[in-house]
């Protein structure tokens, strides 16, 4: 029994922090958020060249063959910056093609993403909050020895700047005769639209796919055969973004923590009303609960499979709940200067907008939860 | 990150699982009608394989166990719904490590023993009729006359003094100003048998018409100079070490899972206008953040445990397993009480016990207690 971080995984911490703070520190977190494409590629190249992107990749694809203990080190770190970045799409993209690709697909795949030349990411979603198997009405209709698709996918994290997205298809009426495909939005028939998010650091689109064949060779695993990996890449997304709460939520909370005790009324900093400060209690309250939970889920993902499904979704759904709570607080208590545009409060409000659904809010969550746990 | 066991810590929970399967009274109900002799052999028992203060030092007669082997026979111990390690919770859970830290070799050759053996009571003197969360503000006084102190004053919310053979007694032995610092400064604590002339014990009843604590007066008590706890003026370090113990919450998960289950059963059997309530997405939902928050405090409690094994002391973060606590308590006694309906009117067995419910949530420190404990001790807000 070990619960806690390993010394190794406590220095990754203290580079990524490092790295964070000089290349991409607030002002330049909402300069680039401005931009079009919403990350800056000398940065991407940079994490690449850290072996962040390829965190979780085996060696001999470029990797640095790394855990999912590892990959939440990173995401609570890029979480507390808001540092925007196409991460957690191109390595759920990454994780798909390891968990169901042949040698070939991740022969050619893994080593681009590992060195940043390839952003992925998952295309799993047609209609709001409908995450399982219901939700995936794309019709492969069968082409030789594959399949022709014409069809949306929306609400495609990252899917304007990505180049390879691993999009899920039916292959049949059995709720779960599913498939996976790999597709370059290069391809004929393939195009993106950027969908404008609340959160500028975050960027969503809808992939339009016009009579796009797809081969033998993009196929990931057996077709019609991919629903579990499916629900695994649901729960890894899950996973990943519930380490962006964490670390968003500490740095929601430190700015609200740090303001409480520097604005003084009555006669005195506010942190010292109980009305301030129980909230602020409660807060950290949750996000110690929320991690514990999100450290337990990622040590199964590596060492027992079988505790994902139930763990992720108490992860996602306590930090679903929570950090939406951190982010009302954090304005609220702020007063006036919480609603305008200069203090950085807001930005974190607008990524509890974004995190929340991810992969899952609390409703779908806590479903789950009752669920497993036998009502 | 490794959350399995070794070897040899899975060999002791099969030890405790044994242990239980073989002597557990199959007559005990946890929510009382103890019997007497039933629980003393289970005492009996226990003191063998030394699991009652297992954590205490073997020099001190302890068991000797490691922090996981604790966190294991706790674990088992309240899933199997045995009966407590040891009766005497107060003298078990803070007197004893406060004793084995603190006390002259004499004081535990005294009182250790019978704590061991559960042939002793002890009760806590800390809260005054004036002095509840603001423990530091106590009035009770005791002064030094020649080879004894003398104590004056009245503690309230005494657990079995009615029954204790000992008072573990927080008291003022100082009369300088009451700055924030001779405020702590000025507090001694002492060890006094309860049959010393002078203490007088009433009892108050709780709001189920239970007679579990007291207020117990203090009239001229003379009290050993031997018995003082600790150097003078010490008392409050003596006690926020006892306290910490008190709030470490490592296996009060066990205990919610229990009452979870409860309530997953109420609810499977329960309707509202002739639909079950499991109909109802948000009684899914809301019993779903129970287990969720249950799973944490479980899992915070590992957490803290490593801490500790790594050296570090987890002093206030044992405050977050108790706010969890204490906000489950209320959120699932009121859930059950929406599923009873007109039955909750009623003095049925599940109505009481959500209204004994408020007496586990106050004791250890009230939530807001809880709260400001957190944000100033930990977040490093001002006081108030």
């Amino acid at each position: 029994m070990n619960f806690g971080f390993s010394e190794e995984q406590e220095l990754l911490r203290q580079e990524v922090r490092k790295f964070l703070d000089e290349q991409c520190p607030i002002e330049e977190v909402r300069r680039i958020a401005e931009t079009p494409d919403g990350y800056a590629s000398e940065q991407w190249k940079q994490l690449g060249e850290l072996g962040w992107l390829g965190l979780v990749i085996p060696e001999r694809y470029g990797g640095s063959d790394l855990g999912w203990e590892e990959l939440v080190v990173l995401l609570e770190e890029t979480g507390r910056t808001l540092f925007p970045a196409p991460l957690i799409s191109t390595t759920l993209a990454a994780s798909a093609i390891l968990a169901s690709g042949n040698d070939a697909q991740k022969e050619r795949w893994l080593p681009r993403i590992a060195d940043g030349s390839c952003i992925g990411a998952p295309a799993l979603i047609e209609e709001s909050d409908v995450l399982g198997p219901a939700g995936i009405q794309l019709r492969g209709e069968p082409d030789g020895d594959g399949f022709v698709l014409r069809g949306e996918k929306r609400f495609v994290p990252d899917g304007a700047q990505a180049n390879l997205v691993v999009v899920a298809f039916r292959t049949g009426d059995s709720e779960q005769d599913l498939s996976l495909s790999l597709i370059e939005t290069s391809a004929t028939g393939v195009s993106t639209e950027e969908v404008r998010t609340v959160d500028r650091t975050k960027r969503l689109a809808t992939l339009k796919l016009d009579a796009v064949r797809v081969g033998p060779e993009a196929i990931l695993g057996r077709p019609g055969g991919a629903a579990a990996a499916i629900a695994d890449l649901l729960d890894r997304g899950a996973i990943a973004v519930t380490a962006e709460i964490i670390g968003a939520s500490e740095g929601a909370h430190a700015l609200t923590v740090q303001y409480a005790k520097d604005r003084v009324q009555f006669g005195s900093p506010i942190g010292r009303f109980q009305g301030v400060k129980h909230p602020l209690a409660e807060g950290y309250v949750d996000i110690e609960a929320t991690k514990s939970l999100l450290y337990h889920a990622a040590w199964a993902l590596d060492a027992s499979p079988e505790d994902v499904a139930f763990s992720a979704s108490k992860a996602k759904g306590l930090a679903s709940e929570a950090f939406t709570r951190i982010g009302v607080t954090g304005i609220q208590l702020h007063g006036a200067v919480g609603y305008t545009e200069e203090y950085d409060i807001q930005l974190y409000l607008k990524r509890s907008k974004w995190a929340r659904p991810m992969y899952g809010g609390e409703d779908y969550h806590y479903d789950r939860v009752a669920t497993f746990g036998g009502i | 990150m490794d959350f399995n066991f070794e070897p040899e810590e899975e060999a002791f929970r099969a030890e405790v699982r044994k242990f239980i399967e073989e002597n557990k009274p199959e007559s005990f109900n946890p929510y009382g009608g103890r019997d007497q002799a039933v629980i003393e052999e289970w005492n009996r028992k226990l003191a063998e394989k030394h699991w009652i203060g297992f954590s205490w030092p073997k020099e001190e007669g302890g068991g000797g166990g490691s922090l996981l082997e604790q966190f294991i026979l706790k674990e088992e111990m309240s899933a199997a719904k045995a009966p407590p390690l040891g009766s005497d919770f107060m003298g078990l859970q803070w007197v004893g490590p406060a004793l084995i830290r603190h006390g002259t070799d004499e004081q535990k050759q005294r009182f250790l023993p019978d704590l061991l053996n559960s042939r002793s009571y002890w009760c806590t003197g800390y809260s005054e009729p004036d002095v509840g969360s603001d423990l530091a503000s106590l009035t009770t006084r005791a002064v030094l006359d020649g080879d004894h102190y003398v104590v004056n004053g009245s503690k309230i919310w005494t657990t079995a003094a009615h029954v204790a053979q000992n008072i573990f007694l927080l008291v003022r032995t100082t009369t300088e100003d009451e700055t924030r610092e001779s405020r702590y400064g000025g507090i001694t604590c002492l060890l006094a048998p309860m049959d010393t002339p002078g203490i007088e014990v009433r009892p108050i009843n709780s709001l189920i018409g239970q007679h579990s604590f007291n207020q117990t007066f203090f009239n001229d008590v003379k009290v050993p100079l031997e018995n003082r706890l600790g150097a003078e003026g010490e008392g409050w370090q003596v006690v926020m070490g006892a306290l910490a113990n008190e709030r470490s919450g490592i296996s009060e998960s066990t205990g919610k899972e229990r009452e979870l289950e409860a309530l997953k059963e109420l609810a499977r059997t329960s309707r509202k206008n002739g639909r079950p309530v499991l109909e109802d997405p948000s009684v899914r939902r809301q019993i779903a953040g129970f287990e969720t928050r249950i799973s944490a405090m479980r899992l915070n409690g590992l957490r803290y445990l490593t801490k500790q094994l790594n050296g570090q002391h987890p002093s206030s973060e044992t405050s977050v397993n108790k706010a969890i606590s204490n906000s489950l308590a209320l959120a699932m006694s009121d859930l059950a009480m929406s599923f009873l309906g007109s039955e909750g009117q009623l003095a049925g067995a599940e109505q009481l016990r959500s209204l004994a419910m408020h007496g586990s949530v106050i004791g250890g420190g009230a939530p807001n207690i809880q709260r400001n404990i957190i944000a100033e001790r930990i977040l490093g807000l001002p006081k108030d």
